[in-house]
């Protein structure tokens, strides 16, 4: 049973743009980007912040410490600072950390930094010291799977399965048009969904070029703080509800048991008292590492059977203007700075309840909104956020 | 309990870490004017009272930005601290025992820290004036200064 000692709110968040190269900027001035506009947004400036959390992907940049060397542009000088580092759901378990401090009554204000510089670094190399050294480092591949599209079109045949994944790719790119953050902008077409496929290079199986999520560089700031704050500094909040944490380590075991996608939507649901997750909730940011991983977890995430998933990508549900709207950011398929991924998941379902998010806001109201962080090796983390004080 | 020490299986590994770095806006400046011009940048804080060298983008005390705030240095100062190197590790600038110097240049508040060439190491004392000796061959990074020499 998780109880909370008070009421936490994101009240402002901030990015910087996210490209494959930001080689005008270092590690601290891209940070600075993300950190400027989160103040902005919430209208304070340091002073009001108590403490930094700050993430990223370890070995990526070849950095150690880098939370003390970002502190130029970070604005930690001077103040309580944690740093965490939980691979691809780094940002994620940055949201539910400053969730869990405010909460708890050590800091009232918190800024929570992701970043990553992939340009900079060698992702392959950092991910596959992941392995253990006896069993699997010298088996490793790299980050890339065919098995998630497999998986589908085993289950809904190939052409079905081919023509959904590239038509929630095409849907992603939409959304990023839409967003000027947003790193890949492709200018996608629905009428050549089926070309641009097959002109795409394969990676592994039928996981393309096309399907998979960028390398980028880029940083997200969000700013968390406890009830009295969100009332003293007369704050637009987005209210955290509640989140919870899957892990399944080193058994990379596909199919056979309940995905950690769906093992954390249940646990949040039940302690939300949730019944029908597509009905209830009104919004979700996912973190889509491919096409094929959006189409085959939106599934598990909102507990769905058969092929209802397939059948909201199929009627357009999951677009800004449908009745479930899947990532209006574009989603990592469309930016993916690690490190912040996971925590610009959390951010981008905030602006949509503050209603922040210009030219990719929704249109309906969005009261209850649903954000996930994802990483090796399978682990998810699920944040709901509230537009609505909670209890 | 019964040694297994000698059932124990280690695995000798090696990572290769590439990387490339992006100096920024701040830092591209400095290293090109050191590298094409042999002049030492800082930049100032009006907020604060400082010139911080090495040049950063926001003030470390007020977060002021001070990319457009730059001013040139003397490339002489004063040590404010030093150590002296006298283990070998691989990657070290040069064959120990050697002395590390914090440097605080003329018209900076903050030190930069360097290679102090003062004969003996013996020699060496908080206080001490010295000046900047640059290199011969263009360097991509703070070796465009080779060391420092008392003045």
């Amino acid at each position: 049973m998780k109880r909370k000692n008070r009421n936490v709110a994101i009240i402002g968040s901030g990015m910087s743009r996210f490209s494959s190269h930001r080689e005008e900027v270092n590690q601290p001035e891209m940070i600075h980007e993300a950190v400027v506009e989160a103040l902005e947004d919430a209208n304070l400036t340091l002073d009001d912040i108590d403490c930094v959390l700050h993430g990223n992907m370890e070995l990526f940049e070849m950095v150690h410490q880098p939370d003390m060397w970002h502190v130029l542009g970070d604005g930690g000088w001077g103040k309580s600072g944690v740093r965490l580092t939980t691979g691809g759901t780094t940002g994620a378990t940055l949201a539910c950390a400053a969730d869990n401090l405010v909460a708890s009554g050590l800091h009232d204000v918190i800024l929570a930094i992701g970043f990553e510089k992939l340009q900079e670094g060698h992702t392959t190399g950092g991910i596959t010291n992941m392995a253990d050294p006896l069993w699997g480092r010298s088996l490793q591949t790299g980050a890339l799977t065919g098995l998630g599209a497999q998986k589908v079109i085993d289950e809904f045949g190939e052409e079905r399965a081919r023509i959904a994944a590239m038509k929630y790719r095409t849907i992603m790119d939409e959304h990023a048009m839409k967003n000027i953050k947003a790193h890949r902008r492709l200018r996608l077409e629905r009428q050549y969904i089926k070309e641009t496929a097959d002109n795409s290079p394969p990676l592994a199986g039928e996981l393309r070029m096309i399907h998979m999520c960028s390398q980028s560089d880029g940083a997200c700031a969000v700013i968390f703080a406890s009830e009295e704050k969100v009332k003293a500094f007369k704050a637009n909040p987005a209210w955290v509800v509640d989140h919870e944490t899957v892990h399944r380590e080193e058994t990379m075991i596909f199919g056979s048991q309940k995905s950690t996608q769906r093992a954390a939507a249940e646990k949040l649901f039940a302690r939300a008292g949730i019944k029908n997750p597509r009905k209830e909730i009104d919004l979700f940011e996912m973190y889509d590492p491919s096409a094929w991983w959006g189409v085959d977890w939106l599934r598990d995430f909102l507990l769905l059977e058969g092929d209802e998933a397939l059948k909201m990508i199929e009627n357009d549900e999951i677009t800004i203007e449908g009745a479930f709207p899947v990532n209006p950011s574009g989603g990592v398929v469309a930016s993916n700075p690690i490190g912040a991924t996971a925590l610009v998941r959390v951010a981008e379902a905030a602006m949509q309840i503050r209603g922040t998010a210009g030219n990719h806001q929704v249109p309906k109201t969005v009261r209850r909104a649903m954000a996930s962080g994802f990483g090796g090796t399978l682990w998810t983390v699920l944040m709901l956020l509230s537009k609505e004080k909670p209890e | 309990m019964k040694d297994q020490s000698n059932h124990a299986f280690v695995i000798e590994g090696k990572m290769a870490l590439p990387y490339q770095y992006f100096a920024g806006a701040v830092g591209s400046k400095f290293i090109v004017a050191l590298r094409d011009e042999k002049k030492i940048l800082g930049v100032r804080c009006e907020h604060c009272n400082k010139t911080w060298v090495p040049p950063r983008q926001t003030c470390e005390h007020c977060f002021a930005p001070l990319t457009d705030h730059w001013v040139e240095v003397q490339p002489a100062g004063v040590v404010t601290n030093f150590t002296v190197v006298r283990y070998a590790e691989p990657y070290q600038p040069q064959e120990p025992p050697y002395v590390l110097a914090l440097i605080k240049l003329d018209g900076a508040d903050s030190a930069l820290t360097h290679l102090l060439d003062c004969g003996d190491i013996q020699n060496a004392r908080i206080g001490m004036r010295v000046r900047a000796v640059f290199s011969d061959t263009p360097k991509d990074n703070i070796l465009n200064i080779a060391r420092f020499i008392p003045e």
